[in-house]
């Protein structure tokens, strides 16, 4: 493929990504209309319901236009990244995500290594061993982790390792680098095990297709030792398929952190999503449910385009009909 | 008669053997069926008396399980909270297939326009980052229990539609499909009485495996406190309402977050021999 049909196949997928943004952020900008009561009541929330104040929110959010015009205009409005002011304390919603984004970032990029780095590695062992004691625990393990929502391994381990064995801290996200690693191990833990469960699965299905097939005959027959087979051939052939679960995987890691850090009382924005929600503070839930999709379909983007790049047979097989 | 082939031992007729993991599995269904059904006989306790002087306890001989901030009983509570944590599950997965087999088999039947116009539905749903949504609506709109099953019903009906049209597009080509068509049976006929038993036992193994996700996701919504009503005998609600009380009494939070993972992966064990054993 040449570097020309490439341009042409981010194009086409950015051509596909960009209604659906669009269509999320409508759907995020009905949240005012959808929620039970007047949307300016919503949008009051504490404060004293005197005529100026009202006045004063129904012109900050145009809810005196037509419906598509004022979809318009809080777009325009979110694009320059003003995404309204919170109910509660009158403050920015940007500012307020700015706060929290730094413990959800670090939670998730945490757990993000330990899904892919332990996980990828017990399901080639598991596939490698296939048959064996070993590759049976693994896949035991994988229907426990798959079946256990980071809620609750999270209570379990902050049972485990924060309250009998004492080994972790049970609260706050820590400061500096490696106090917040500590901080945060048994989070990104939790949030890691259910979405390794698929991780583990996928690589072991997909290696123990590849490690049956001709060309791993063929190079043990050449002589070639096991290990330059399997970082060489098998690895490589066998991470396609995990390649295209990516977007089931970010998805997991995304929406459990939510959980995970109510689960351990964090301040990220997964926690003030909820709390937005508990509060009806309909601004900061537009603001984070926006960031949280945007972020979702645009690693969605990104891995297609990786995997394009990686798998020639897409490059030419799908791309050119 | 059939001849067998050059190397093939008759076998006796294969008797139906079922792994003991399964029948475990089978088994704790059942025990958490029977708690749903007879909730008030079983537990010890009602689920909903609060002995405000007693508040949280450790486990002892009255209170096996010991008791949350209010004092009300735990296994009691965790008995009655079978309930919630089966009716919902079954609503979701139920429903969704309900749905999804209709779709499915339409769709990958039908082909054509019919097709392409319920995928692009689908695909735009699976962009969609489903547990956020399913927080973020059942949030915003409220309703409580019942929302969230509809909500998660919904999400559920994309992939499961994607199930059912492949399992269909891999009967269409076969030749009894071909020799219905050329008998003139009616579409309608060919796709409920002909394709549609032969691709039930994958719905049906994944009707297993949507339970058990349902049941996660229903609980972990309880969790988040956007579930059951506050006070309600629910897993997923215990978890939310006793997070504090770890230190006094862990039981109140390990036996209900232990009875999520046993029966979700009851189901999943479950689900995973369906297809093994009926759907390759």
């Amino acid at each position: 493929m040449t570097g020309s049909s490439l341009v042409l196949f981010v194009m086409r997928r950015l051509a596909l990504a960009i209604p659906l943004l669009l269509m999320i952020s409508f759907g995020v900008f009905a949240l005012i209309h959808i929620a039970p009561g007047d949307p300016v009541h919503s949008l009051l929330g504490t404060r004293a319901p005197d005529p100026s104040t009202l006045a004063a929110i129904r012109a900050r959010y145009h809810l005196d236009d037509p419906l598509l015009l004022q979809y318009g205009k809080w777009l325009s409005q979110v694009m320059r990244g003003d995404l309204g002011v919170s109910i509660q304390g009158n403050r920015a919603v940007t500012g307020t995500i700015a706060d929290r984004l730094g413990v959800t970032i670090f939670l998730t990029l945490m757990s993000t290594v330990l899904v892919l780095g332990p996980g990828i590695l017990l399901g080639a062992i598991a596939a490698f061993r296939c048959g064996t004691r070993l590759d049976r625990v693994v896949v035991a393990l994988g229907v426990f982790g798959a079946s256990s929502p980071a809620f609750v391994t999270g209570i379990f381990l902050l049972y485990v390792f924060g309250v009998l064995l004492n080994w972790f801290p049970i609260y706050g996200p820590g400061r500096g680098f490696l106090d917040r690693a500590w901080h945060l191990a048994l989070p990104a833990l939790a949030l890691a095990i259910s979405v390794m469960a698929i991780v583990v699965k996928i690589t072991r299905a997909a290696m123990i297709e590849e490690l049956a097939r001709d060309y791993v005959t063929f190079a043990r027959a050449r002589g070639l030792s096991w290990r330059r087979i399997l970082l060489a051939y098998v690895l490589r052939n066998s991470l396609i398929p995990l390649v295209t679960a990516a977007g089931l995987i970010v998805v997991g890691i995304v929406a459990g952190a939510v959980y995970v850090e109510v689960t351990f009382s964090l301040p990220g924005l997964g926690a003030l999503t909820v709390d937005a929600i508990q509060k009806r503070d309909i601004p900061t839930i537009q603001g984070t449910t926006l960031l949280f999709s945007a972020f979702v379909v645009l690693v969605n983007l990104a891995v297609d385009v990786i995997y394009t790049m990686i798998d020639p047979r897409i490059r030419f097989g799908r791309v050119g009909s | 008669m059939r001849v067998p082939e050059i190397g093939e031992i008759r076998r006796r007729k294969q008797r139906l053997r079922i792994p003991i993991v399964i029948l475990l599995a089978a088994l704790i269904i059942t025990a958490v069926v029977t708690c749903a059904v007879l909730g008030e006989g079983i537990a010890p306790d009602s689920p909903f008396r609060q002995r405000l002087e007693v508040g949280d306890t450790p486990p002892s001989p009255v209170h096996i399980a010991g008791t949350d901030l209010l004092g009300r009983d735990v296994l009691s509570r965790v008995i009655y909270g079978a309930k919630t944590a089966l009716v919902g599950p079954i609503f979701v997965a139920v429903g969704a297939f309900t749905i999804a087999t209709l779709l499915g088999l339409l769709s990958g039947y039908l082909g054509g326009f019919v097709d392409s116009a319920i995928m692009r539905c689908v695909d735009f749903m699976l962009a969609l980052p489903g547990p956020l949504v399913a927080i973020v609506v059942v949030g915003v709109v409220g309703g409580g229990y019942w929302t969230a099953v509809l909500v998660l019903g919904v999400l559920f009906t994309a992939p499961d539609t994607r199930i059912v049209r492949s399992a269909v597009l891999e009967q269409r080509p076969l030749p009894y499909i071909e020799a219905a068509r050329t008998l003139g049976i009616s579409k309608t006929r060919i796709l409920f009485l002909h394709i549609l038993p032969n691709v039930g036992p994958i719905i049906l193994a994944y009707v297993a495996l949507d339970f058990a996700f349902a049941l996660v996701n229903l609980a972990g919504l309880s969790f988040l406190g956007l579930g059951v009503e506050p006070g309600t005998p629910d897993w997923g609600r215990m978890l939310f309402e006793n997070r504090n009380i770890l230190f006094s009494n862990p039981v109140a939070l390990l036996l209900p977050a232990g009875m999520i993972i046993l029966t979700a992966v009851s189901m999943n064990l479950i689900g995973d021999w369906l297809f093994e054993r009926f759907a390759k």
